[in-house]
């Protein structure tokens, strides 16, 4: 990667992530999800996938799932900044005259498939991905979920269904962050090792870190793994990365912040130097 | 034809057409050689079968699904409604062992709320045939049609001669002034035999193969509330959400009120056994129909003869 497009990313990504603080107010929304997995958005939606506003018809175009679609946030940030709506049309959040709430609706353009129950777009983006491959066709689906979401069975189900088809042109993209709602992961139902688990299950697996965009690029342009096996990219994120205030905070999960707030965290987004949070947290187990 | 050669040839005549199973294969084992990809079975996997369908079909694919009913209207209930309600994808349910034709299989393969469920979901079709012919006679109208729909696979012979199918309608097999029975499913052939039964007693009685639940056919029923006569309700389901509660609706709705024998279980399971058994322990052969109805409507008690012998189910997954 050259450091002009990485330079590029980071600036895409910044001021994706500053849609998503100005989204964390006047109602709120997951903003710690949202932050963790807005440079793996950027990246894929900026440099890697076969998308764009203006083929979302075309048949062989590559299909990304938001199956953890509390980070909806990040996508919304994603598709302003790219093009597929207008900026405006953030400022309708979780006004009910339109479809810009907490979880993904289809009628956002750009969007696959709604999501919010987790454990779903799995299997629907494996239904996508054998229509594709009936249709002789080389494009990529691929499924985002969260690391509390493996907890879900149905994940799990369609994980072995994908291996037993050898379905090669599928990958599931593990945003690592490493909390569930409430609490650490590894102190709730454990998930590591993870990378050995999805190998158990008969996929090809490579683990890097989701904020580096060079990793990213090395991984998602090595797709796919392996001509007979599904792939799976595990990255390992922060929870809140971008605003060291709230960081890997267990209680900063979904965040509702005051106007104030919202300045010092923008400019806490250039400076990374922690503000201090006067709104509620979310109470914790 | 049966059911796997009418599947077949709409699949070979139409490549939208899929054919998925949770490694349910009894009425489609001859499929995957025919069909090749457009076979997709998912295992012992009624979320993700249901999940794959509703992706298949947001690509333009029809998907006909096969399971066991409790299965998929249960385990994958959340899936049916989520993935496949809320886009109103036309992913089609073939739903295996409704009803009492689980027989020895016990409560946990009863599927017996999942009329009360599957039409809870908005835009959500819902059908059960009467036998094999009338099913084969409903099941390219289901298909064709641009909703989700989910159909009580029935595959049982029947003697009936069907009318033609349509969305919504319902099927009068006799129009009567005492009582009209209004059923579906696999007890039509309860029913038929019952109807005679009680005609022989000098009873003039109606019967309705509703074949389509959702949408209901309110014009036959207000026609049959028009008569005056009781109507009884008979259907292999519980007392709640299924045909008693879709009459009670349509009754509401239109501010009449009918005098009803309801003929469900009610709040409890079923007796597993042979299905001959099941329907005796239950009271629902034409014999106990027959005693049941003409009880409702005031009569000496009757004899209604010997038992007539039910085909009994076999037993396949």
């Amino acid at each position: 990667m050259t450091s002009d497009k990485k330079a590029e990313l980071q600036a895409l990504a910044l001021r994706v992530r500053e849609h998503i603080v100005r989204l964390s107010t006047d109602g709120g929304c997951f903003t710690g999800a949202s932050l963790s997995c807005a440079d793996l958005l950027v990246y894929l939606y900026a440099d890697f996938l076969n998308i764009s506003p203006q083929t979302l018809a075309a048949p062989d175009r590559d299909f990304l799932f938001l199956s953890k679609g509390h980070d909806v946030p990040a996508l919304y940030g994603t598709f302003v900044e790219l093009g597929y709506m207008p900026k405006e049309r953030l400022a309708n959040h979780l006004k009910a005259n339109d479809h810009i709430y907490w979880h993904p609706n289809r009628n956002v353009p750009g969007v696959e498939f709604h999501s919010g129950s987790l454990g779903h777009l799995p299997s629907v983006g494996l239904g996508v991905a054998l229509d594709n491959r009936l249709r002789g066709f080389h494009n990529r689906t691929i499924v985002i979920t969260g690391d509390g979401e493996l907890n879900e069975g149905s994940v799990w189900e369609t994980v072995l269904v994908a291996a037993a088809h050898n379905l090669h042109n599928f990958t599931l993209v593990i945003d690592r962050n490493h909390f569930q709602a409430n609490v650490a992961t590894e102190d709730l139902i454990p998930l590591e090792p993870l990378g050995p688990k999805f190998e158990a299950f008969g996929w090809a697996v490579q683990r890097i870190d989701g904020h580096n965009f060079e990793q990213l690029e090395a991984a998602f342009t090595a797709l796919p793994f392996s001509q007979t096996k599904p792939s799976v990219i595990i990255c390992d994120t922060v929870r809140g990365r971008g605003l060291p205030s709230i960081e890997a905070r267990a209680d900063r999960w979904f965040c509702n912040f005051s106007a104030d707030e919202v300045t010092s965290l923008l400019e806490e987004l250039h400076s990374q130097e922690a503000t201090k949070l006067t709104s509620e947290t979310l109470t914790v187990r | 034809m049966i059911y796997e050669e009418l599947i077949r040839d709409l699949a070979l005549a139409d490549d939208r057409l899929v054919v998925m199973t949770a490694e349910n294969r009894a009425l489609i084992r001859n499929l995957p050689a025919v069909l090749g990809g457009r076979f997709i079975d998912t295992g012992i996997t009624e979320q993700t079968l249901i999940g794959a369908a509703a992706g298949l079909a947001l690509r333009g694919r029809i998907p006909v699904v096969h399971a066991l009913a409790t299965f998929l209207t249960l385990r994958a209930f959340e899936f049916i409604r989520t993935d496949v309600g809320i886009p109103h994808l036309p992913v089609k349910i073939s739903s295996f062992v409704p009803g009492f034709l689980s027989d020895g299989n016990g409560p946990t393969h009863q599927a017996i709320e999942d009329v009360s469920l599957m039409r809870g979901i908005p835009g959500m079709t819902v059908f059960a045939p009467a036998d094999e012919a009338d099913m084969l006679a409903m099941l390219p109208a289901i298909w064709a049609s641009p909703d989700p729909a989910y159909v009580r696979i029935n595959t049982r012979p029947g003697t009936y001669a069907h009318e033609p199918f349509e969305i919504g309608k319902a099927e009068v097999v006799a129009e009567g002034y005492d009582v009209t029975i209004l059923v579906y499913g696999m007890l039509f052939e309860q029913a038929l035999p019952a109807r005679e039964l009680l005609e022989a007693q000098g009873y003039s009685v109606g019967l309705l193969n509703l074949r389509s639940l959702k949408p209901i056919d309110e014009a036959a029923l207000l026609k049959v509330v028009a008569t005056g006569g009781l109507i009884v309700t008979l259907e292999d389901h519980f007392l709640t959400g299924g045909l008693y509660s879709i009459l009670a609706e349509v009754l509401l709705r239109q501010q009449l009120t009918a005098r009803v024998l309801p003929i469900a279980l009610e709040e409890r399971w079923y007796r597993p056994g042979r299905l001959s058994e099941v329907l005796e322990y239950e009271g629902f052969t034409a014999q106990h129909l027959a005693r049941r109805i003409a009880a409702a409507l005031g009569g000496e008690p009757a004899e209604f003869g010997a038992k007539t012998k039910v085909k009994e189910n076999e037993f396949s997954e």
